[in-house]
């Protein structure tokens, strides 16, 4: 009820208000997609959260067949000079859906592609938006040229035909980061790191609308396999600092529910500190990674998406590094 | 060993019910030779590794892996006899095999004065039961395993000290600690010990890997044998469980297949 209520508040609001003014609107229940396996159709759906402001939700999963391997929100901001896309989905079928949705939602051009960092449902759309500028931050564009054949390779393994024609296409042109103005939207792309050794955030001051990328996380398990916790910490510092001084209210991550608020950034936050303490806690009495497997996670983080998974890939990448230092005492 | 509990479950469940018939249908069907497990690779292993000795399949061998190997070239695995330790004059020796691995012998341990435990890491090349084949003094066999589920390629790519060259700053350096207490009656010994591993099942680079690890005492005394094959991963961490009360000086004593020697005295 409450969320009705915000929603049509908020709704009559834009009439009234600046476009410039912070406000944003997320209110509405979330799109849960039930993909089609047997026409590979995604079910893709455009949430307006925010005037001129679309989220496509993916599912609060890890990546299966039943699901098409979408578990992860896109975006797209229509700023009245043209439309910014956020992340282009795990395939090339994904980003060919996005873009009919998007063209479909909105009359306006798409100017600019963004992908967040270096993972494969952050570009693997991307050969959809092959005539259009796709960008990201220097470091995420060698990462998608280093990694992309064993990200190919790893996906059709789990998605199969959702899969189809599918190569690694890595963003054209990097970016730096910075503000500017875009129609009626003041855009800052920051570059922070910790989950990824570049993440790109998009902070709409025109709307209050961030989008966090893998920074932060919500009601599911983080995935690590580039991380640098200390920097991820600190990056989750920042934005909670921006979120304090007003900077924003909506959150959008890319795994997760849409939220206002400090909730993914708390979430997120929680566990990597859990993880190791945890980690290290387990190496220091001796207990072999099989053992660590096998301990239960606290009940706090037990109903989270993708439990206990995404957990295992975590502990079998970085708990031996906790291992050998307990056995040499560094 | 949930797959034999349920195996056996079947089996009860089919006598009781008067269906005979279809057991024996399809036993007449196996060509697993009775493998709870279900590997068609069974019967050639049992003859390659026990010949025509007795053996039988027990849930008192426990073989413990994840149910999928997110790393294919670190498979955490363990192996726990203990249920085995106080029957038939105790246990002689631990094989430990990977059926649908190009090479399928893992290692081989002599538990003989520490418990009949190990946990360690392996390369996977496919998804494949992971067994062990333990025999006591009786000359008996006792086969438990289970299923690890990999996308593989594990034993088909270098390591990370072979692919940045810096296992030749590291050889043979031997890391190790005592733990008290994490199994009941128990001192845990974890060890690292820093080499390649090489397969030889990469281009280029031939089979390179530790053959021999044994730990003395200061009579030099063996409390246990390790013999160690391709699979085992790069620089192995080995947790074995010890006697809980100390036993003085212990050394480290092995060897790699090209005859460089390991010999370092353990602080315990």
């Amino acid at each position: 009820m409450k969320g009705v209520l915000l929603a049509g508040f908020a709704a009559a609001a834009w009439l009234v208000v600046p476009p410039l003014q912070a406000q944003a609107v997320a209110a509405a229940p979330a799109h849960v997609p039930r993909p089609d396996m047997a026409k590979l159709d995604y079910d893709l759906q455009a949430r307006q959260i925010a005037p001129r402001t679309w989220v496509i939700e993916g599912a609060v999963d890890d990546f299966s067949r039943q699901n098409g391997c979408n578990i992860i929100n896109t975006a797209f901001i229509a700023t009245g000079a043209g439309v910014v896309v956020v992340n282009t989905g795990p395939s090339r079928l994904y980003g060919e859906q996005q873009r009919k949705l998007i063209e479909r939602t909105t009359q306006e051009t798409v100017v600019q592609v963004l992908n967040l960092n270096l993972h494969p449902d952050y570009f693997f759309g991307n050969q959809a938006w092959a005539n259009r500028p796709v960008q990201a931050l220097p470091g995420s564009i060698a990462g998608m040229q280093a990694e992309g054949a064993a990200y190919a390779d790893n996906l059709y393994r789990l998605c199969g035909d959702w899969m189809k024609q599918t190569e690694s296409a890595p963003a054209a042109q990097a970016l730096a980061p910075g503000v500017r103005t875009l129609g009626q939207h003041r855009l800052e792309l920051i570059r922070l790191s910790g989950h990824t050794a570049d993440d790109l955030v998009l902070l709409d001051h025109s709307t209050g609308v961030v989008f966090a990328g893998g920074l932060v996380f919500a009601d599911r398990v983080p995935t690590t396999p580039h991380a640098d916790f200390e920097a991820w910490q600190a990056s989750l510092n920042r934005l909670e600092g921006l979120l304090a001084t007003g900077g924003f209210r909506v959150v959008v991550p890319s795994h997760g529910p849409v939220h206002e608020g400090r909730r993914g950034i708390a979430q997120t936050r929680d566990w990597i500190d859990w993880l190791n303490a945890h980690m290290k806690t387990q190496a220091e009495g001796g207990l072999d990674l099989l053992e660590v497997l096998a301990l239960p996670v606290p009940p706090r983080f037990a109903g989270w998406a993708a439990q206990p998974v995404e957990l295992y890939r975590t502990l079998t990448q970085w708990y031996p590094g906790f291992e050998q230092r307990a056995l040499t005492g560094r | 060993m949930i797959k034999l509990v349920q195996r056996r479950q079947l089996l009860g469940w089919g006598l009781g019910a008067g269906l005979l018939s279809s057991r024996g249908l399809r036993a007449a069907e196996d060509h697993t030779g009775g493998d709870p497990l279900g590997s068609m690779q069974w019967p050639g292993l049992r003859r390659h590794f026990l010949g025509e000795a007795s053996m039988r399949f027990s849930d008192q061998v426990v073989v413990k892996g994840p149910a999928f190997a997110d790393d294919a070239m670190n498979v955490p695995i363990q192996v726990d006899a203990r249920a085995l330790a106080g029957s038939a004059g105790g246990i002689r020796r631990m094989l430990v095999v990977a059926d649908r691995n190009p090479v399928r012998e893992v290692l081989d341990f002599a538990p003989m004065r520490s418990l009949p435990v190990l946990a360690f890491r392996l390369r996977l090349e496919q998804a494949s039961p992971v067994r062990a084949l333990v025999q006591t003094a009786d000359g008996q066999w006792h086969v438990g395993g289970t299923w690890v589920q990999a996308a593989g390629g594990g034993c088909t790519v270098p390591g990370a000290t072979r692919a940045d060259g810096s296992w030749s700053q590291t050889l043979n350096q031997v890391q190790a600690r005592f733990f008290n207490n994490v199994l009941e009656g128990s001192r845990r010994l974890r060890l690292r010990v820093m080499h390649p591993m090489d397969t030889g099942l990469v281009a280029g680079i031939p089979a390179f890997h530790l053959e021999h690890l044994e730990l003395q005492d200061a009579t030099g005394q063996a409390w246990w044998r390790l013999g160690l094959h391709e699979p085992v991963s790069e620089n192995p961490v080995i947790t074995f469980e010890m006697p809980p009360q100390g036993v003085g000086h212990l050394r480290l004593v092995g060897r790699d297949n090209n005859g460089n020697r390991i010999n370092v005295e353990l602080l315990s």
